[in-house]
């Protein structure tokens, strides 16, 4: 058993930092967020060339740094800290994910585009009927010839905006809740027929409606078996999940840290609040749901290479530890901010609000503790 | 990172598990399996078993006595004796004044004492709190002054009264916390105490608890005569062993192997308890989800606590994050026995006592299962209460 970061990894986590220190204040990117494009494609480049650190979780065959779980998890505790919206979930774990795992032709080479910061990926899974449950899906690929016909609505797209391309899950057969009969494809989002509708979300991300009026694509876009793919999406989506929380983790951090600071110097009836005891515990529960986080948070990263049944029970219980936290310290954190954690004016608000947003990311905590419940107790009679 | 365990380990784990499996008592066992009180020699055969073998001691120093196990040989060592069932080596000599007597202790002291302590030949009890204080342990009034003995050596006289005692009607020895400068700040005057418990002037009074069980007691100190050679750590500098030993204290205190092992007998009576509705009370919706969130609760804190250990070995002493590991720790413990009380639904309400195995009265699973969570409610409280260890991280960590 280990829980120390190799000197790559550190090194890693300190080249983002510094640079997120320099270049991603909160006033820098709340006027970024405020003004097309709405997104910084210079930070991304800068990911991309300046600091390296698109290709960290890539093997080194593919022009990466041969790096994997463990890198993602670094970054995004970072990313978090920082709350950096673009896209390395969508782009590297997810798009980077499927490549990976699914290997479909043509994979190295948009593998080498992520690496260089050109190709920009968004993952289109869920539907308006379908809440939490990824096999709900009425999108259709209908075989045609050697290829498929895309229809099909999704919802709430988060990165679409900022997308080159998009992962797709589709029906190519089976019922609408059925575990077979999914497919995943790999769609440029300049494909005709793709239509998306734009907006931003609450916690300053950008997101899309996207739809599909007979997008036609061929073999090569599908990645993994016709109508099998599900295990594929189960694991891809668990690494996000995994990764998620480890942003989780950053986001927790700032918001308890941040809490702290502010109670040392607010002053009320001639001291500052952080001398009242009731306040004092309220920091110390926050600080414990943190330290459970980070631990949620590894446990997770080191078993996404276990067996499928153990990765999912692994992930699901990290979700709804970090699902619970975002509440209790998000919460908490603006309580203890009074009036001052309601207004956009200071950061803490805006942690707050990418942490609720993390709590319904990939399933609610009420989600994944039924799919806890599920893997380690059996189903219900 | 990783929680990979090398062929090194697993031998290890085979290792420990054979031994256990051929060296428990069975007398011990059999005791156990009946929900039986046990004595002070049930407790002691173990540990001397445990002393022989040379594992009695396992963080000691290893030129003491030690074993110089890795991190993951003491997380597996944990793992098999929960899974064993096996009883814990009481935690007074061993784990609480040890590392006292090897940190602070005068070379004569560590030889003098720490053998009796690693072979389990002397029992050990703790002179802490008083009837006023508690959570506010540093105003401790029992005083001992110093005078010159007819013999013309150095003593302390010791009058005052100690509580909380647990298994003192055992012990041999205490260590006790005294005031030796009543003008001083509360910290400051307050020295550490080695006290033969056969010493004229002492004496141990039962405490009755929820569950009628003899566990704690008040110890009365009137006129005791103590050498001034059992003084730890110079005079009025008590206060310096008291905390370090309260934070070796509480870094035992998460139990998480333990409440592993007593998840797994929960989730067993609770698929053959039935629900409501007739079927198995794991199936009930509203129990599955509050072992569920136990079980996850649960393994935060185990990941915490290996956190915590990887810390340790880079190093690091047990520091004020190991409050995080008592708080969790025991809070886990209370749910468990709360949701096995639950579990056992009308059957948790006989108080059979020593009589109630195979008595037909209710299954053998619900046996003092409402003890357990009477008596588990002091774990919230001892060692420093919750709330303490929140003063300690808000003050220690948080800088508050």
């Amino acid at each position: 058993m280990d829980f120390s970061f190799t000197e790559e990894q550190s090194m890693l986590r300190d080249t983002i930092a510094s640079y997120l220190a320099d270049n991603y204040g909160f006033d820098q990117r709340r006027a970024a967020l405020g003004r097309e494009p709405h997104w910084r494609p210079d930070v991304w480049s800068a990911f991309a060339d300046e600091l390296g650190i698109l290709g960290a979780a890539f093997p080194e065959a593919l022009g990466g740094l041969g790096g994997g779980y463990t890198e993602n998890m670094v970054v995004m505790e970072e990313l978090g800290k920082a709350l950096v919206v673009e896209p390395y979930l969508g782009t590297v774990v997810i798009g980077g994910g499927f490549l990976k795992h699914g290997a479909p032709a043509g994979a190295e080479e948009l593998i080498g585009q992520i690496i260089a910061g050109k190709a920009i990926f968004a993952f289109a899974y869920a539907e308006p009927q379908g809440r939490y449950n990824i096999r709900d899906l009425k999108t259709t690929a209908r075989k045609d010839g050697a290829g498929y016909v895309l229809n099909g609505h999704k919802a709430v797209v988060v990165g679409a905006p900022y997308a080159t391309h998009l992962v797709v899950t589709a029906r190519t057969g089976g019922g609408q809740r059925d575990a077979g009969g999914i497919s995943v494809f790999i769609v440029p989002k300049s494909a005709k027929g793709v239509t998306t509708r734009d907006y931003p979300t609450v916690d300053g991300f950008r997101a899309s409606e996207v739809y599909f009026e007979n997008v036609v694509l061929g073999a090569e876009a599908r990645i993994g078996g016709e109508g099998e793919a599900l295990p594929l999406v189960e694991k891809v989506i668990d690494e996000a999940i995994a990764a998620t929380c480890a942003e989780a983790c950053g986001v927790l951090r700032r918001l308890q840290e941040g809490t702290v600071e502010y109670t040392k110097q607010r002053k009320q009836f001639g001291v500052p609040i952080s001398s009242f005891q009731v306040l004092q515990h309220r920091m110390v529960d926050m600080f414990i749901q943190l330290e459970q986080s980070i631990s949620m948070t590894y446990m997770a990263t080191i078993r996404l290479s276990d067996s499928d049944a153990e990765r999912a029970k692994a992930v699901s219980a990290a979700k709804v530890q970090i699902g619970k936290a975002c509440k209790f310290v998000g919460q908490n954190a603006v309580q203890l901010h009074g009036g001052m954690g309601v207004t956009d004016e200071m950061a803490i608000g805006h942690y707050f609000k990418r942490a609720t947003m993390i709590e319904g990311l990939f399933g609610s905590t009420d989600h994944h503790l039924a799919r806890y419940e599920a893997l380690s107790l059996g189903a219900t009679a | 990172m990783n929680l990979d365990f090398s062929p090194e380990d697993n031998a290890f784990r085979l290792e420990v598990r054979t031994f256990i499996a051929e060296n428990y008592p069975r007398a011990l066992r059999e005791k156990q399996e009946r929900d039986e009180t046990l004595g002070k020699e049930d407790y002691l055969s173990w540990h001397r078993i445990l002393a022989q073998k040379g594992w009695a001691v396992p963080s000691w120093p290893v030129e003491l006595g030690g074993t110089g196990w890795t991190p993951t040989q003491k997380y597996i060592w944990s793992e098999e004796q929960a899974r064993a069932d096996t009883i814990g080596v009481m935690p007074f000599g061993v784990s609480m004044l040890a590392p006292v007597l090897y940190t602070f202790g005068t070379e004569e002291q560590k030889q003098r004492f720490l053998p009796g302590i690693r072979d389990g030949l002397v029992w050990w009890c703790q002179g802490y709190s008083e009837p006023g204080s508690g959570s506010d342990l540093a105003s401790l009034k029992t005083r001992a002054e110093r005078v010159t003995g007819d013999d013309g050596k150095e003593y302390y006289i010791v009058n005052g009264q100690k509580t909380w005692t647990t298994l003192g009607q055992h012990a041999d020895w205490g260590f006790f916390l005294v005031r030796t400068d009543p003008d001083a700040k509360p910290q400051s005057g307050i020295s550490f105490l080695l006290i033969d418990m056969k010493t004229p002037g002492i004496s141990v009074r039962r405490i009755t608890t929820l569950e009628g069980g003899h566990e704690v007691n008040d110890v009365f100190l009137d006129n005791v005569k103590v050498p001034v050679e059992n003084r730890v750590f110079h005079e009025n500098q008590g206060w310096t062993c008291a905390k370090a030993l309260l934070a070796h204290e509480r870094s035992g205190i998460a139990g998480v192997a333990r409440s592993k092992r007593g998840l797994e007998r929960l989730r067993q009576m609770a698929s053959t308890e039935l629900s409501d509705a007739g079927g198995a009370l794991i199936q009930d919706a509203f129990f599955r989800r509050k072992v569920a969130e136990l079980e996850i609760d649960l393994t935060a804190l185990e990941f915490t606590e290996l956190r915590t250990l990887a810390g340790e070995s880079s190093g690091k002493g047990p520091g004020p994050e190991s409050s995080i590991l008592k708080i969790k720790g025991t809070e886990i413990q209370q749910r468990l026995q709360e949701l096995a009380l639950e579990a056992a639904g009308h059957y948790g309400a006989p108080f059979l006592g020593d009589a109630g195995h195979n008595s037909g009265i209710g299954p053998n699973h619900a046996l003092g299962l409402a003890g357990d969570y009477f008596n588990g409610r002091k774990t919230s409280i001892y060692g420093g209460s919750n709330e303490i260890q929140r003063n300690i991280i808000s003050k220690m960590v948080l800088g508050l």
